[in-house]
């Protein structure tokens, strides 16, 4: 009974007990929704407090945009609602209003005013040359990805993270292949997002210059946009404002101008401003009467 | 003064015989390189938010280091009985309590140094500049700050009753002061009286320790600053050294040593 013989059996059987169980198991706790295994190691330990995090951290990289001069929250922060680093990108709506300079007020006494020698006390952006002043280091504005790029680890269902990432990582570090692979990451993450897929339809038209695929990411904004309801469409307003006036532009490039007029008018619907917009319609229109007018004997 | 540079020479020793700066320093570099190793949108220039990191855990490290060897000093002195030998040779209780005092501050001066250098390195690595003027501003403002903590920690080692109920209490009370101090005169004002008057009482007698602070400009690379108002910081901070080290000192005086 206790040959080495049976007892490497036995090994070997247990083995293969411990190997079939394992085999049965692993693919049910993966499936599980609470598996540690599927999650990412901040999901597993911060749970749904991550969004908080990942809020900070998004504010944090607005802190570094502007060297570290930042409100606190017993600072007047009227003029920083929205992050600088969002409302610079022109796709997200600005909720600032008042001094952005002044937030710190008036020396209160002469501690406060000993103590604004030591910490940063002047308001300057990192991609207009940061505290030097110094715009040839512009590309500076990287340091803001780090935080970003954990404030979209830690929520990744936040799309405007994602935007606001691939708009710097692109307009000011030209790492072009790198903001479409994280915008692809985010759309993964949020597939009904026509944020997303308005900065996609950006990165293909403005870097890579290809406006069919530009084109077709946008209209498919327009319909993600399209499906919202009434009120969070009233909320959105701005971006499919944005998307409709880039595929009037795409369609006027490629002298379809009637298709133009048409995003146009979709873009003076949800817009602020229908009146400017109402002077490019006007624009188009005389074009295509003039273009109508053209004699039929001269087209021969 | 030369018992006061005896005891304090033996206080320095204490530190590099106790592992508590080995652990910290190792600690630190380990964060620091696995932080450094990670890849951000394949851009190996990005600094600040290294410098951070490293900044911080310098800054927890120093102020471990700094709390925990001041409180331990005169208590452990007296719980092996070596309390009174000392005074009985030809050192007064001031001396003891001033080379106590010199002997951590130097000992946190030394960790500093460490900690500073490999700071330097690593944002030399990265940034490809060594801005020492202002690494040696950055460390001389922390470590007379580390100055007030040492002197704040001693004097709570005489009030206290035990080294770790003041050491908590020294962390308390140093960590509400550099996050909320700078702000205590905007609080008290959405406060009644006679709490406002308290807290404005409070924002104009603690040591405002958030002056010497400077990770913010260092990180972003902001100019020196003047260093008139660095002059003015040092003094400000050694008046509170002072009057902790003559609060310490009353204290003892009245104190058995047994």
């Amino acid at each position: 009974m206790n040959s080495p013989r049976t007892i490497f059996l036995l090994l070997l059987a247990l083995l293969v007990l411990c190997f079939g169980v394992a085999a049965q198991l692993l693919p049910q706790f993966q499936a599980a929704r609470w598996s540690r295994s599927t999650g990412d190691i901040f999901n597993v330990v911060l749970g749904d407090s991550r969004r908080m995090f990942a809020q900070s951290f998004y504010v944090k990289a607005d802190a570094y945009y502007h060297s570290g001069y930042y409100p606190t929250m017993f600072d007047n922060n009227d003029a920083f609602k929205t992050v600088h680093v969002a409302a610079d990108t022109g796709a997200v709506n600005s909720h600032n209003h008042g001094d952005e300079e002044g937030f710190l007020g008036p020396k209160r006494n002469w501690i406060d005013a000993f103590g604004r020698h030591f910490f940063p006390d002047r308001h300057t952006h990192l991609d207009e040359g940061g505290p030097a002043d110094d715009l040839s280091g512009s590309d500076n504005v990287r340091e803001i990805l780090p935080w970003l790029k954990l404030s979209a680890t830690l929520d990744p269902d936040n799309p405007q993270t994602y935007t606001v990432t691939a708009y710097w990582l692109r307009e000011r570090m030209h790492k072009t292949a790198e903001a479409e692979a994280f915008l692809r990451d985010g759309l993964r993450q949020n597939p009904e997002s026509y944020d997303i897929l308005f900065e996609l339809g950006r990165l293909y038209n403005e870097s890579y210059h290809d406006t069919e695929r530009a084109r077709n990411v946008w209209e498919l904004a327009v319909k993600k946009w399209s499906k919202l309801d009434l009120e969070t469409q009233k909320d959105n307003r701005l971006v499919m404002e944005q998307i409709a006036t880039q595929l009037a532009q795409l369609e006027e490039k490629a002298g379809n101008l009637t298709r133009a007029i048409d995003w146009f008018r979709a873009a003076q619907k949800v817009s602020l401003t229908p009146g400017t917009l109402q002077l490019r319609i006007d624009e188009l229109q005389q074009k295509v009467s003039a273009s109508n007018r053209v004699p039929r004997g001269n087209l021969h | 003064m030369k018992n006061i540079f005896s005891v304090a020479g033996v206080v320095i020793k204490e530190l590099y015989r106790r592992k508590d700066f080995y652990v910290l320093f190792i600690i630190t570099v380990l964060i620091c390189l696995v932080m450094a190793s990670v890849n951000i949108f394949n851009d190996a220039k990005i600094a600040r938010y290294l410098k951070e990191i490293c900044l911080l855990l310098v800054w927890i490290s120093a102020l471990v280091i700094a709390i925990t060897t001041a409180a331990r000093q005169i208590p452990a002195e007296r719980e092996n009985r070596t309390l009174l030998p000392l005074l009985a040779k030809p050192l007064s209780r001031p001396q003891l309590i001033f080379g106590k005092f010199l002997g951590c501050w130097l000992a946190c001066g030394l960790t500093l140094f460490c900690f500073y250098l490999f700071f330097g390195a690593l944002s030399a690595a990265r940034e490809h500049q060594w801005l020492v003027l202002d690494y040696f501003q950055a460390g001389l403002m922390h470590w007379f700050m580390l100055g007030i903590v040492v002197a704040m920690a001693l004097l709570g080692s005489l009030v206290f009753a035990a080294p770790s109920s003041n050491s908590t209490i020294c962390f308390i009370v140093i960590g509400g002061i550099l996050f909320v101090g700078r702000h205590l005169d905007q609080v008290a004002v959405s406060m009644h009286e006679p709490l406002r008057t308290v807290v404005n009482v409070l924002y104009y007698t603690v040591p405002h320790l958030e002056f010497y602070d400077l990770r913010d400009l260092v990180i972003h690379n902001w100019p020196l600053i003047a260093w008139q108002y660095i002059l003015l910081a040092l003094l400000y901070a050694a008046a509170y050294i002072l009057v902790f080290l003559l609060a310490a000192c009353l204290v003892f005086r009245r104190k058995p040593v047994n």
